[in-house]
Formats: structure tokens, sequence, C-alpha cells
């Protein structure tokens, strides 16, 4: 029984310039303890999925259908009310800008406090003392000097941390990360994925990581979900994603990758830009881009469907399996003769 | 193995010829109390004693985390900023001190591409003007004349001429920075200084521009200063890789020197520290996980800038002594007394300091 199932979201805006389909038709499902990760370039629908999961979207001018099932209960349908009880105690999220998500007039321990008073049934001696020791557990050194500091005295990476207490306050079963790292530097990041990392095992929490990038999913995820053009075009346990990717789009975003551990003289470039979501391309919405497109692609949408003999691996694309197998051995062979 | 490296010969027997030498380049931002009468308390050391050569139809690159000075040191390669102290050899000649009518002549030989296609196209002007801007300004040709130039060029860089009379918001931000690459060759010059121009971009964007300036670089003979903070990129790249910490160039080596071998444990970390799109190399590789934060550059450490966060730290040494850039054969130099012996090597490894540098 999978912690949280998503079947069939679909996220639309209504826009002045008509509607725009941000999230059409995405399904996946999250075990208990396990890290999803969900890659795409930006626009590709990835934070609409997740800020509709949290009921966060802007209630005016969207149009949101499908089910998200959290332990059975649909977190679509829910009322409002029942959903800020999940919200921040069952789910919680980290957002990408640590920048700008911590409120600037407040110190962090009073952020940290508001979480768990709003949600426990605690005093405020209790909350405080929460606080304290998720902040040591998150790694601010000196944390009990520092916890009546405010979000401008932290660095970057220190208040990407104060983020993740945050969220852990009320041990979650499920933390959406929205690109927790973008805004990091590379040391910085590896500190934070390693934290995340430790923190899962010791809290049990399953994890969905949104990024666009690859290197981080492999890092990081048990399975793969790859969006495209509000879509997902692939999805697959994480070894078996790279070992052997079926979908020309996850082709292109692999070899156009420049790489530490290979030598490239030049990169696979994707022709063209992503389309826009106004007027999505009929068909299948990466045809336009498509080094292999057939006819059949310009006029039917491929279904997300399983491999034959790997259920796990799921693929949208018209090519025959032939084909694919063919081109994923090719990829990865040159791959590996290009290994430095 | 290891001897002090000279500033005047870093490069002998280059290659190509020196098109660009920075010598000893400093910046400092003071820092002031009071309203009116501003008394200076303390200097943002953003850039402190830089030296390198470009050769001639090279790219280096240089890497570094945010605040490491790299882009203050572009600017004031530049002249977008005046150094506070340093030297700055433009083809032989000194521009450090140029009045702006005397720099004009050099402005044409030396272009930039920024990192944000957002902000750095001119909303209101059409991207005609603003790719002709540098050759009327240069009184470079008729304005028919530059008009073909630009039709050329935004045929060069991939979008259509007919894109002429086109505004920036037209365009997405792959398109908008290919105009800043056609805007930076309009006036052929010979060095193009490139700060941060893809990491705003979606990695097949990134690919298609990344491929455009190496295109480029080979068609027009192009040198290129290549400044960025992905370590991926920075590889693809470059001939040569300068690293940066703390406004101090902590190593310089050839690019696959650097990336196999390199000595300083902070380009050690940063290396390691890189996600591999490859779950099997990815996870099993040796990871180095430094602690804390780049110190802050009005107070930085003493000694070698590195040490409160080096596991190869050595107490009374590192803190005390200032290391100089230390050869290790041909043109590889850092900025260590304990370089690391081999690669790759965990935490644990590098906590042992070998024999001292020097």
């Amino acid at each position: 029984m999978a912690l949280l199932e998503v079947r069939d979201l679909k996220t639309y805006f209504r826009t002045d310039d008509g509607i725009v389909k941000a999230v059409d038709g995405v399904s996946f499902e999250i075990e208990k303890g396990k890290t999803l990760g969900i890659v795409g370039e930006s626009g590709s629908g990835k934070s609409v999925t997740c800020l509709s999961i949290m009921g966060l979207n802007p209630r005016r001018n969207t149009i949101t259908s499908g089910e998200a099932l959290f332990k059975d209960q649909n977190l679509l349908t829910m009322s409002p009310r029942k959903l800020r009880s999940v919200r921040g105690n069952d789910i919680a999220m980290i957002f990408q800008d640590p920048m700008t998500s911590l409120n600037p007039v407040h110190s962090i321990g009073k952020q940290l406090e508001e979480a768990i008073l709003l949600h426990r049934d605690v005093t405020k001696k209790a909350a405080r003392a929460r606080a304290l020791e998720l902040l040591n557990a998150v790694g601010i050194p000196r944390a009990e000097r520092r916890i009546d500091d405010y979000p401008h005295q932290f660095s970057g990476g220190m208040r990407q941390r104060v983020m993740i207490a945050m969220a852990l306050v009320n041990n979650p079963d499920l933390l959406i990360a929205d690109e927790p790292t973008t805004a990091l530097d590379v040391t910085t990041q590896a500190q934070i994925l390693s934290l995340m990392n430790t923190l899962q095992e010791e809290f049990g929490s399953a994890i969905i990581m949104i990024t666009h990038d690859l290197g981080v999913v492999a890092e990081v995820a048990d399975d793969v979900v790859v969006m495209y053009a509000a879509e997902v075009v692939e999805k697959a346990p994480v070894d078996r994603l790279f070992a052997r990717p079926h979908m020309p789009y996850t082709w292109g975003l692999l070899g156009s990758l420049p790489r530490l551990d290979l030598n490239v003289e030049r990169l696979v470039q994707i022709q063209g830009q992503p389309p826009s979501l106004l007027n999505p391309p009929k068909g299948c919405r990466f045809h336009p881009r498509c080094p292999y497109v057939m006819s059949i692609c310009k006029d039917v949408d491929p279904p997300l469907k399983p491999v034959p003999d790997e259920p796990m691996h799921l693929d949208a694309c018209h090519l025959d399996q032939e084909t694919k197998d063919r081109e994923a051995t090719k990829l990865l062979e040159t791959m590996r003769g290009a290994a430095a | 193995m290891a001897e002090p490296a000279l500033a005047e010969e870093r490069r002998p027997g280059a290659a190509g010829e020196a098109l660009l030498t920075v010598d000893d380049l400093k910046k400092y931002f003071p820092v002031t109390r009071g309203i009116i009468f501003q008394r200076l308390v303390a200097a943002v050391k953003a850039v402190d004693g830089v030296s390198f050569t470009v050769r001639e139809g090279e790219t280096l690159g240089v890497v570094g985390e945010s605040g490491c000075g790299k882009s203050t040191m572009a600017r004031c390669i530049m002249r977008l900023l005046d150094p506070t102290s340093g030297r700055i050899v433009f083809r032989g000649r000194d521009i450090t001190k140029l009045s702006r009518a005397e720099m004009r002549p050099y402005r044409r030989e030396m272009m930039m591409i920024f990192q944000d296609p957002y902000a750095s196209l001119n909303a209101r002007k059409r991207v005609g003007f603003i790719i002709s801007e540098a050759l009327e300004v240069h009184r470079l040709g008729t304005a028919a004349e530059n008009k073909r130039r630009v039709q050329e060029l935004l045929e060069i860089v991939g979008l259509s001429p007919e894109h002429y009379n086109r505004f920036p918001h037209e365009f997405s931000g792959g398109q908008r920075q290919r105009i800043g690459v056609a805007r930076a060759l309009a006036v052929n010059p010979k060095l193009i200084v490139c700060d941060e121009p893809v990491s705003a971009l979606d990695v097949s964007v990134q690919a298609q521009i990344l491929n455009l300036l190496k295109d480029l670089q080979r068609e027009f003979g192009l040198t290129y200063i290549f400044i960025a903070h992905d370590l991926n990129v920075v590889r693809h790249i470059s001939d040569r890789v300068m690293v940066m910490y703390l406004g101090h160039a902590v190593e310089f080596a050839d690019r696959d020197e650097l990336y196999h071998a390199p000595k300083h444990p902070y380009t050690g970390a940063l290396l390691s520290a890189v996600p591999i799109p490859d779950p099997q190399k990815g996870r099993s590789r040796k990871q180095i996980v430094l602690e804390g934060d780049v110190p802050n550059p009005i107070n930085p450490p003493s000694a070698c800038w590195f040490h409160t966060r080096c596991p190869r730290f050595v107490e009374g040494d590192c803190d005390v002594n200032t290391p100089q850039l230390y050869r290790f054969g041909g043109d590889h130099t850092a900025a260590c007394h304990y370089p690391l012996e081999r690669w790759p090597m965990t935490v644990e490894e590098m906590r042992h300091p070998g024999s001292r540098a020097g």
C-alpha cells in the first residue's frame, strides 16, 4: 500500500490568454520511507504537481481534477480545515529559495515554535525545547545561541537547514522538497543532501525530491519520474532509468549534460524549445523536438505504459521496443567509451 | 617536487601568445560607517591578489562558489570596476589606468556575456539595435552595413534574420542568451569574458549554448574567460582552469590535470561534491563534505584562507604561514602547504597530511 498515490492529476490555470494546462494527467505513487525524484526542465509541471497535492495553488482560476490519495484520503477533495491539519503535520514541504521562504521579521525560534504549537498540544517551553533539538539535529552550530537570531543573520545553507528543521517539526510521513539545493553552492548542496539522507534514515519520512539536476536524482532517489510539458514521459527505479532509459527525451537529457566523469567533445543537443502549455503540440508533446519522430507521433499522444517484462518501468513513446533497446544501448556504450 | 612559482615566469613556453596578463589584481570594496562623515571601518577583499595569463585562442575556466570574487575579477578585467591595485595587460599594453577615451579602442577587443539573459538585454530596444549598438558606438559602418552585419550575426548564433525587429520579451531564455552572444560578437572581439553564461538555462538549452560557444571559438579564433560555478560545465569548455576561494586563486592547472589530480584540498572537496548522473558511480564515490560556510571576506582567516574548513589543517603552520603558489610540474600550481598526494581520497585519508610542499 503506497503512502501517497497520485492518479491522473490535472491542474489547469485560467489566464487571460486561455487555459494553461500546467499538469496534464500525472500519476505516480510513493512508498513509506522511499525517495521519489521528479526531474524535468522549468515549466514541465514538477512544482505545480506538488503544490496541487499540498492544496497550495491559488483557488481562483485553478481547476484541479484527479486524485491524490494520502493514507487513503483524497487530498484534493479534503476540506480546507482538514487539509490544514495534514499540511505541516503529516506532509511538509521545503521550498527552493531559503532567502524568501522564511519570515524576515520573526526569529527562527519563533517560526519553529509556531509550527509546533499549531499541531501539538504542548506548552511554549516544550515547543522551544523541541525547536532547539531540531536545530541541533540539522546541524546548526551553537543552536542555543542562534535560536533567537533572525533569518538575515544566517547564510543560505544555514537557512535551508532551518527550513528542513521546520519541515521536520512534526515528524512528517512525507516530505516534499522542491529544488532544495538549487540555490546553493556545490559544497553546501553536498551538506544538505547528506543531511536529508541522515534525517530520512532517522525519521523514516518518504521524500519527493523535485529537481532539474539528474546528478542529484541519481544520488538520492529510489524511483524517478521524468516530466516533459506537463506530462510524465518516463518512470522507473533509479538504476534502471540510468541503465536503460527508454524515451528520446530522457536520452536527450542524459546526452546534453556536461559531466565530470566523461570526456565528450560535443554535447547532444535537443533542438528547439519546450512547448507553450497554452497550446501544446498535438500528439506526443515531444514530437517537434524528437529526432525519431514518426507520423503516428504527430496525431496520437502515447500513453504511459509498462515496458514488457519490466512492470516497474513505464514510458510514453511510440517507438518499438527494439529501437528503444538499441538506442539506449548505443547511448550507454558511447558514455562508457567516453569515461574519463 | 614542488617549488614556488614566480608570477613573471608562470607560463613559460606557452603555445599561444599571451593575450591578457593579470598581475596581482586586488579589488577591495570599502565598508563605511556614518551618514555625512563616512569613516572607513573595513574592506571587503573581493579579489585579493590574483595573477594569471590567458593565451590567444584558449578558454580559461574560472570556478568557485558564490562570493569567491569571480565576477568582481571579470568586471575589473573589463574595466567596469577600477581595481584597487595590480596590473591588467592586454595585448602588451597596460590598460589598468587608461582613461575612458584611451580605453575605447580596447573595448572593441574585449566583450562580455552576462549571466541573466532576462536582465542583460534592454527591454525597450529592438534586437537589431541591441546588437548593432557597439557597431555604432565604434563607428564601424553605415546603417545599411550594420543591418546586414546584424542579420548575419543572428544567423551565426542560430536565430533567424527576421528577428531583427523583435523585442527581447518575444524570446525564450536560451534565445535571449543567443542574442547576448551575437551582441558580444558584433565588433569582432579577441576576448570574450563569459560570466556564468549558462547557469540560468535549462540543461537542454545549456547544451545548445555551450556547443555554440565552442563552434564560434573554432570559427573566429576567440579567447574565452569562462566563469561558472558548475564544475561539469567548466570541465567541458575549458583548456585550463583556475579555482578561486575567497578572492584568491588557490589552484591552476590544465583541465585534465586539475580534474584527475587536484592538489588543493578545496579543489578536491569541490570535485567530490558534484553529483554524478549515474547511480552506481555516484553513490560509490568518495565524497568529501566540507563543514561550515565560506568565511566573511571582511574578516578572512589568517594565513591560508581555507584553513578553517580544511580537513588537512595543520595547526601552527596553515594558520601562520600564508601558502604561495607551489608548482607541481608543468603549469600546475596550487596554494597549499600539504597538497594531496593522490586522487580520489576519502576525508579520512585527507586528514593525514603528507610531506610539506616547498
